[in-house]
């Protein structure tokens, strides 16, 4: 193991590991007021004003030219057709610039493009070699699987926050837990999180290339969702803990009446302080690609711009060279050359 | 010059991961794998700051002595006018997406030409002066100290980029190297480090009108060269006006197609196309270049090359614009020109076909027209009169460049003019992960196109031959088209290299073949004086 992977991946690791054993000693020292409510609360202040503070910082930075990456066919001729995929591919409209967006926010459009290039041995070509540029879904698969499992467990999770609880989350929890051969009931979301996760952290260790640009920054939030996934799941099947407790917890924290309830385990409190931690990372972090994507210049502008004028808002005159300081370098040539002039030579010698 | 291995030993592209962490390892500027540094001369003829004689090879790079605070400060003004640069910096994942996509990567092997790992060698400058995270804890944060190793690391890399987006298409979150590279380049250039290849480029359009520097005279030389030449082969004559008032449209063209072979072909094919259609056009000395190796080094030398396109119509008094076939040339017109300029370009007009009465309602504002939208509207109407069996030599595979690829979208009118000027059958596509918007750069764009740079160019444009190779193996393709005059530069020597005896051609020049003039004499050559089909005995007699 290279030096850097240690720091690299250990550093980040033995975080994780710590800050459950800080709740640990949290719940033996009794400071269940601390980890229950003082720093669920901080933690979302943090991510809150932590949000706005970046996407408002992005925002007061213009765009200031129109750079859309156009991946179809542009709208030229009329009697060139575009197809809707054209249309969501290279958006000239408002309506079709949310086409674009949704469907790489929903589906993970560009992802979906991925390709594997392998350099393979080629014998009947004479540099002996070929590139084959393979379709290559997999990194897709497991991005998809991991964001959908996290945004289902985490909509489930509002039936702790809400009473009564809402029909849609409801319903969400029975379609989750279609699959009813346990007690309790599986849930596919938990599965799909932690074997996305899983995944994700496998590919990065796995590929060398993903390996070699990976930072501690990669490998913190993997570790942090994966302990959280992981203490989640534990204490859904295996160390059960007092669930009416918990609702009267996060009840108290939605309500501003907060409560610590007895008979929470440690392992909850292990559970959430490292929710906290995640929302607390999460404005400083790469996470933000979730909000940043929005804001992408290469994916929200509408490709327009030979009939609709973007401004730039800083653009300011710069000094160029005139056609007269052309013609003042070469007239004599120029009219030799037979090439019209602005000022015949005569006039030219006159004035000087 | 240095010399370039051969293909079977570039083909061996060695992707292994060097065992030292990114941070830590530094370039080895080999000759043949980097530009040379710019001659002062160039600088002090567009005001550039810091000229000095100084060597890539060399030690000391001669930098200011402020030169770190200059770069910070030029990386603050930057985040502050660039959502993009901000952007980019703040939510890559590292998810590596982008690895295999760049052909520098593919051909190179070193992780340093992924995508990702080149953003990061500027991320971890920001990281360090600009971020809490990175200005505590350093190396584990990804972050690192700017300092010479550094900046020379950005010079090497940021000229193995060619600005082509092909990451960018991959990308979850659609980052774009090709804007940080841009950025990058500024903030290099302003502490003096700028590459030949570019600055004498640059500078030569600046000051006399198109990057090879050619004075208006020469300029019309080269032009009534090449219409000699139309009339020697057709017995067509086709005289250019220069710098007419008064005429409906400014042709603009990059220097490329009058300059040298083989896009001087596409030139006569231009040439014999407006007078064919017996066009009021006009070319000009001032905006004599279309290309614009400015917006290579930075937006703002970029503006002011652009410029001379709209000051010079307003001069001439021409309706619109017509522009060549060019790829950056057309990336900084479809995506810059008219915000470069600030307001609608009112003393033009909204481009109508003088031929077929379309109006080119896309372009209302911008009010230029691409050559090929341009044709193929010709074509739709019936006004050109083809013989494609003069094309009949050709099996053609169709090279999308990468700027009117992913900075437009110009994919169906390049290919509705070669279907209808090449026979039935000879035109063949490249595998679909290599063409259109996901097509591979030629390896040599974005200023990078010098001499002294063979290796790393054949090297970056191996992706894009390894497909040509596929067409040429299956289909026995003999002619990669495309609609770029950098294409037609870069292209000749890394297929001549790769698959001898490949040719490159633009897309007019097919129509220039193919066109049929009333009063023609009978033609038994190509634009290129190579027989036609069928009399290539004659050819051959003539010879004895």
């Amino acid at each position: 193991m290279t030096d850097f992977l240690k720091t690299r991946f250990l550093v980040p690791l033995v975080a994780v590991l710590a800050l459950m054993g800080l709740a640990y000693v949290g719940v033996q020292a009794n400071l269940q007021w601390v980890l229950g409510v003082v720093i669920p609360y901080l933690a979302l202040f943090v991510f809150f004003e932590g949000l706005l503070f970046k996407i408002i910082g992005w925002a007061r930075s213009p765009v200031p030219f129109r750079i859309p990456t156009t991946c179809a066919q542009q709208q030229s001729l009329p009697w060139i057709e575009r197809t809707l995929a054209d249309k969501l591919d290279n958006p000239t409209t408002f309506f079709q610039v949310l086409g674009r967006m949704a469907l790489e926010v929903l589906t993970f459009r560009s992802l979906f493009r991925n390709t594997r290039t392998e350099l393979q041995k080629e014998e009947k070509y004479p540099e002996g070699a070929r590139l084959v540029h393979w379709s290559y879904k997999w990194l897709w698969l497991g991005a998809i699987l991991f964001h959908y499992g996290f945004l289902i467990v985490f909509l489930r999770h509002l039936r702790f926050f809400l009473e009564p609880v809402p029909g849609f989350v409801k319903l969400l929890d029975a379609v989750d837990g279609f699959l009813v051969f346990t007690t309790p009931t599986m849930y596919i979301s938990g599965i799909l999180l932690l074997a996305g996760a899983s995944y994700l952290l496998f590919r990065r260790l796995a590929n060398p290339q993903v390996r070699y640009i990976s930072l501690a920054a990669d490998y913190f939030p993997l570790f942090l969702i994966l302990g959280i996934a992981g203490t989640g799941f534990l204490l859904r099947y295996l160390y059960h803990t007092d669930v009416n407790a918990v609702k009267q917890l996060a009840i108290g924290l939605v309500t501003f009446k907060p409560v610590v309830p007895p008979g929470i385990s440690s392992l909850f409190y292990m559970h959430l302080l490292l929710v906290s931690v995640l929302f607390m990372y999460f404005p400083f972090s790469k996470l933000m690609h979730m909000p940043g994507v929005f804001l992408s210049p290469t994916r929200n502008l509408a490709s327009n711009n030979r009939w609709r004028l973007h401004v730039n808002p800083w653009n300011y005159p710069v000094k160029i060279h005139t056609y007269m300081d052309q013609e003042n370098e070469y007239r004599e040539a120029m009219v030799e050359a037979g090439i019209p002039v602005e000022i015949q030579p005569e006039a030219a010698a006159e004035k000087e | 010059m240095a010399k370039v291995p051969s293909p079977q030993e570039l083909a061996k592209v060695n992707y292994q991961i060097p065992a030292q962490d990114w941070l830590h390892t530094k370039p080895e500027f080999r000759p043949g794998t980097y530009v040379n540094a710019a001659q002062p001369k160039w600088l002090e003829m567009i005001n550039y700051p810091y000229p000095r004689a100084w060597s890539v090879t060399d030690d000391d790079w001669k930098l200011p002595p402020d030169w770190k605070e200059i770069i910070l400060r030029g990386m603050e003004e930057r985040l502050d006018r660039f959502r993009s640069l901000k952007l980019f910096f703040d939510i890559c994942v590292r998810c590596g997406a982008c690895a295999d996509k760049c052909h520098f990567y593919l051909g190179t092997g070193d992780p340093k030409n992924m995508p990702v790992l080149r953003a990061e060698l500027l991320r971890s400058v920001y990281r360090r002066y600009f971020k809490t995270a990175g200005k505590l804890l350093g190396e584990l944060a990804g972050a690192r100290d700017l300092d010479e190793a550094v900046l020379k690391e950005w010079f090497y890399y940021l000229h193995q980029c060619t600005i082509c987006r092909r990451c960018s298409v991959f990308c979850p979150y659609g980052i774009d190297m090709a804007e940080m590279t841009i950025l990058g380049r500024e903030l290099l250039s302003s502490v003096g480090l700028n590459i030949d290849w570019t600055a004498a480029s640059v500078a030569s359009c600046y000051t006399k009108g198109s990057h090879i520097g050619a004075t208006p005279q020469a300029f019309k030389d080269m032009i009534d060269f090449l219409a000699e030449e139309n009339e020697r082969i057709t017995g067509i004559t086709c005289e250019v006006p220069i710098n007419k008032k008064g005429a409906e449209i400014l042709f603009i063209t990059p220097s490329g197609d009058y300059f040298a072979d083989p896009g001087s072909y596409t030139m006569m094919g231009y040439l014999l196309l407006f007078k064919y259609l017996d066009l009021d056009y006009t070319m000009s000395t001032y905006a004599a270049e279309g290309g614009n190796f400015g917006w290579f080094t930075s937006h703002e030398m970029g503006k002011r090359l652009n410029a001379k396109m709209y000051e010079e119509a307003k001069r001439l008094k021409v309706k619109w614009i017509l522009g060549g076939e060019c790829g950056h040339m057309w990336r900084v017109c479809n995506q810059y020109m008219p915000t470069f300029y600030g307001e609608v370009p009112t003393f033009l007009e909204v481009p109508k076909s003088p031929i077929t009465g379309t109006v080119f309602e896309h372009a209302k504002v911008h009010r230029m027209v691409h050559i090929s939208e341009f044709t193929a509207d010709l074509i739709r109407h019936n006004k050109l009169k083809f013989d494609v069996s003069r094309n009949a030599h050709i099996m053609l595979t169709f090279h999308d460049s990468c700027n009117t690829s992913r900075g437009m979208g110009i994919f169906e009118e390049p290919r509705y003019i070669i279907n209808n000027v090449l026979p039935e059958g000879h035109f063949f596509e490249m595998p679909p992960n290599t063409i259109r918007e996901k097509t591979f750069c030629c390896g040599a764009s974005a200023g990078l196109n010098a001499d002294e740079y063979m290796e790393t160019r054949m090297k970056g444009g191996f992706p894009r031959a390894n497909a040509l190779r596929y067409v040429a193996e299956k289909y026995g393709v003999n002619h990669l088209g495309c609609i770029c005059a950098l294409d037609r530069a870069t292209l000749p020597p890394l297929v001549s290299y790769w698959i001898p005896g490949m040719e490159v051609t633009g897309i007019t020049e097919l129509v220039g073949n193919a066109l049929v003039f009333p009063d023609e004499i009978e033609r038994t050559t190509d634009l290129r004086d190579r027989p036609l089909v069928g009399f290539e005995e004659a050819e051959e007699e003539e010879e004895a």
